[in-house]
């Protein structure tokens, strides 16, 4: 059997004031898409960025395809990363945004215009906001930029921080439904962090609940739902049927 | 590079003879003497006007900076020489040799102090004489603040004479002469060739039993001169007595003629020479200062610039080694800048160098803290973006964190031009030019419009730089980060 694509050994970090996570433990099989959920505060996010090296574990591993991970700019360039608030640079372009790092690694503007056009029909972005500037774009639109510049030099991983945090609850929607389609169309592995179960389940078929830095239970939304691990995790899933929450995602 | 310079030297020919002058009227018609004498005399020279004080000549003289430069046998023997050596021309000579240096023989005349009375009143009391001053005790005494605290100054004078007086003030120069005038003081101190002893009606009292000690004029010489110079400038010997001195001193002084034009009218009259002298108008002037000081300033500028941003970048870099490179950069700041430049006198010499070097350590620290501000002041999610998306250090400092810093860095920058073009008008005090000559020779002439010369411009290209700034911000600063509206969609360009 092939080692996990991801993978968190007892890994722990902690911050100065004591906060942190760990020690966990996760693994994430090639193609499979993740869905970490939680309350603020719960380490989904140190989470994330432990598992794209920009944050380095005190104790424990991450691993990369079954070898250790490498704080090494072309080790990050295998994953596509959506940071929370987009965190598109307001010099920038929208195509100069995603593009960003495949002029720096030198490809011809052919083959550049060429994924550009490629990744607007993806993310469903206008052709004729390629050329503005983040301040001139709206949050859905800033977000679907966001998403191309993650998915350009075609990343064998995505991980979203939070990729619709800010939206009103239409685009919000509309994001919903264009990410759940380009990550059937692209397979690829995606672990995603939000607050929201119902876009969670929506996003991806595993859901990992953190609080406290440890994972309290790792599953379906029916296992959360039907066999809950512990209390909080059911406070939890009930928090959102109060809203009218969907059935299980795909 | 060292080829090219050397290739640029001889294509040159023979530099010129550079002659020095101290920032007094004296010295510097003396050096426009020294200069024209020479070109007459066939020798390519130049004159470095008004560089400084004695020490800064002198320093200039062993490096070589200068060639020539008058000077005082008094004057080297106390200050150079420290009162080992008699002032006198011969045991001056043996003293300086091993330095490489030598004197000319006296051109003719002594700046010393002298006492000076009104004439009427000098006649009533039947004063000729410096000790016929002792039986005059209720004489009011104005002396300026060097002569009181000197030691060959009043002390010496009190203590060979025996002098009774008590009523004795310190006070400034010009003043001690309309107080005197307006007979609110009796006696003062002057200098033998002062220009205002011709308006005044004033009798210099003779020193008798020779308090102060002789301060002749000889020109002051590197020995490696090349000996048709020497010759040249030793045609000056004992051409120009005391009355011929404060002539041409209240030509410049009182009549407002220029060194160069009172130089070359006494080389006509005394010698018979016919030295092209080419006075400047006011607007060459202008053009001329102009050039020097942006000169200044821009090289200054580029050289913070080129230090600045890399110093900026390692402090946002290196959160600890950033405190203390802050520290440093601050604490230049707060030098005096006419301290900051006299320190640079003896590192880089005289001229342009010690202006440009401290203008270049003034301007980095607007530049430093701005990078450094500009950098640190990054949104962090920006920051860990350019970090996430795989772009390397140096990449991610080019592509991402220097443009976003670029408003800050430019506002820096901006905030240094301004400075350097305010503070370099000190580099005329080295002999750097620019508009501070005219505002030197302004303040040293008492000559408002000399000062607005200088003045004006300065603070005309002030406000040039400041709004040349303002025009480029554009041009460097990324549009995406430009205050104001965002230009309609359709004007914007693509990136790629």
């Amino acid at each position: 059997m092939p080692p996990p694509l991801l993978e968190l050994a007892a890994a722990v970090k902690r911050y100065g004031n004591g906060e942190g996570v760990g020690p966990l433990d996760l693994e994430v099989a090639a193609g499979e898409a993740v869905a970490l959920i939680g309350p603020s505060g719960g380490g989904k996010s140190t989470l994330l960025r432990l598992l794209l090296g920009l944050l380095a574990p005190d104790a424990g591993e991450v691993r990369l395809g079954g070898a250790p991970l490498a704080d090494d700019p072309a080790v990050r360039r295998r994953f596509g990363y959506v940071v929370q608030g987009g965190g598109l640079f307001p010099h920038l372009t929208a195509a100069g945004n995603a593009a960003l790092v495949a002029r720096h690694l030198g490809w011809d503007r052919g083959r550049i215009a060429g994924r550009l056009e490629e990744l607007a029909g993806l993310t469903r972005f206008p052709r004729d906001g390629l050329a503005r500037f983040p301040a001139e774009l709206s949050g859905g639109q800033a977000q679907r930029v966001s998403l191309m510049r993650a998915l350009f030099l075609d990343p064998e991983v995505l991980l979203l921080d939070e990729p619709l945090g800010a939206l009103d609850p239409i685009t919000r929607a509309e994001l919903q439904d264009d990410l759940r389609r380009a990550f059937r169309e692209l397979g690829k592995t995606v672990v995603l962090v939000t607050h929201d179960l119902a876009e969670a389940a929506y996003l991806a078929r595993r859901l990992v609940v953190l609080r406290g830095g440890r994972v309290l239970q790792d599953g379906t939304l029916r296992e959360l739902v039907e066999a809950p691990s512990d209390p909080f995790v059911s406070r939890f899933v009930r928090a959102h049927r109060a809203l009218g929450l969907p059935g299980e995602g795909a | 590079m060292t080829a090219a310079l050397l290739a640029l030297a001889l294509a040159a020919g023979p530099a010129p003879v550079r002659v020095g002058s101290k920032e007094f009227t004296e010295s510097e018609i003396l050096g426009a003497l020294a200069t024209q004498v020479l070109v007459t005399g066939g020798v390519p020279a130049e004159h470095r006007r008004a560089l400084g004080g004695t020490r800064i000549l002198w320093e200039a003289l062993r490096r070589g900076d200068v060639d020539v430069y008058p000077d005082y046998t008094g004057t080297l023997a106390e200050e150079i020489l420290g009162g080992a050596v008699a002032p006198d021309e011969r045991a001056l000579r043996a003293a300086l040799r091993p330095l490489g240096v030598g004197i000319t023989g006296s051109l003719g005349f002594e700046d010393t102090y002298a006492l000076a009375m009104r004439r009427t009143d000098a006649e009533r009391l039947g004063i000729r004489r410096i000790s016929e001053l002792v039986r005059h005790r209720g004489l009011r005494f104005g002396f300026t603040n060097e002569f009181m605290d000197r030691k060959d100054g009043w002390p010496a004078l009190r203590a060979r004479y025996r002098l009774p007086q008590r009523r004795v003030r310190g006070m400034a120069h010009d003043l001690a002469y309309a107080a005197l005038a307006a007979g609110e003081l009796d006696v003062i101190d002057v200098y033998s060739t002062d220009a205002e002893l011709r308006r005044h009606h004033l009798t210099l009292l003779e020193d008798d039993r020779r308090a102060f000690p002789p301060y002749r004029a000889v020109y002051v010489y590197r020995l490696d001169l090349d000996p048709t110079a020497l010759a040249a400038l030793r045609r000056l010997e004992g051409r120009i007595g005391a009355p011929a001195m404060i002539d041409l001193n209240a030509r410049v002084l009182l009549d407002r003629a220029s060194p160069e034009a009172v130089a070359g009218g006494f080389l006509r009259a005394a010698l018979g020479l016919a030295p092209e002298v080419r006075v400047e108008g006011r607007r060459e002037r202008i053009l001329a200062r102009t050039r020097e000081h942006l000169a200044l300033v821009g090289t200054a500028l580029a050289g913070a610039i080129a230090v600045g941003v890399p110093l900026g970048v390692l402090a946002a870099r290196r959160r600890r080694l950033g405190r203390v490179v802050l520290g440093v950069v601050g604490l230049v700041q707060t030098i005096p800048s006419l301290a900051l430049l006299v320190f640079m006198i003896p590192l880089v010499g005289i001229g342009a160098g010690p202006s440009i070097a401290a203008l270049f350590l003034y301007g980095l620290l607007p530049i430093v803290r701005n990078t450094h501000a500009g950098l640190t002041g990054i949104p962090p999610e920006l920051a860990d973006s350019a970090r996430a998306i795989g772009l390397p250090p140096g990449a991610r400092l080019r592509l991402v964190e220097l443009p976003l810093a670029a408003p800050a860095i430019l506002a820096g920058v901006k905030t240094s031009a301004v400075i350097a073009v305010g503070t370099a008008t000190l580099g005329a005090l080295a002999g750097a030019g620019g508009y501070g000559q005219p505002i030197l020779a302004g303040i040293r002439l008492a000559s408002i419009p000399l000062i607005l010369e200088g003045a004006i411009p300065a603070a005309a290209l002030a406000l040039a730089v400041e709004a040349a700034f303002d025009a480029l911000e554009p041009v460097l600063v990324p549009r995406g980060l430009r205050r104001g509206p965002p230009a309609p969609p359709g004007g914007s360009r693509a990136r790629t």
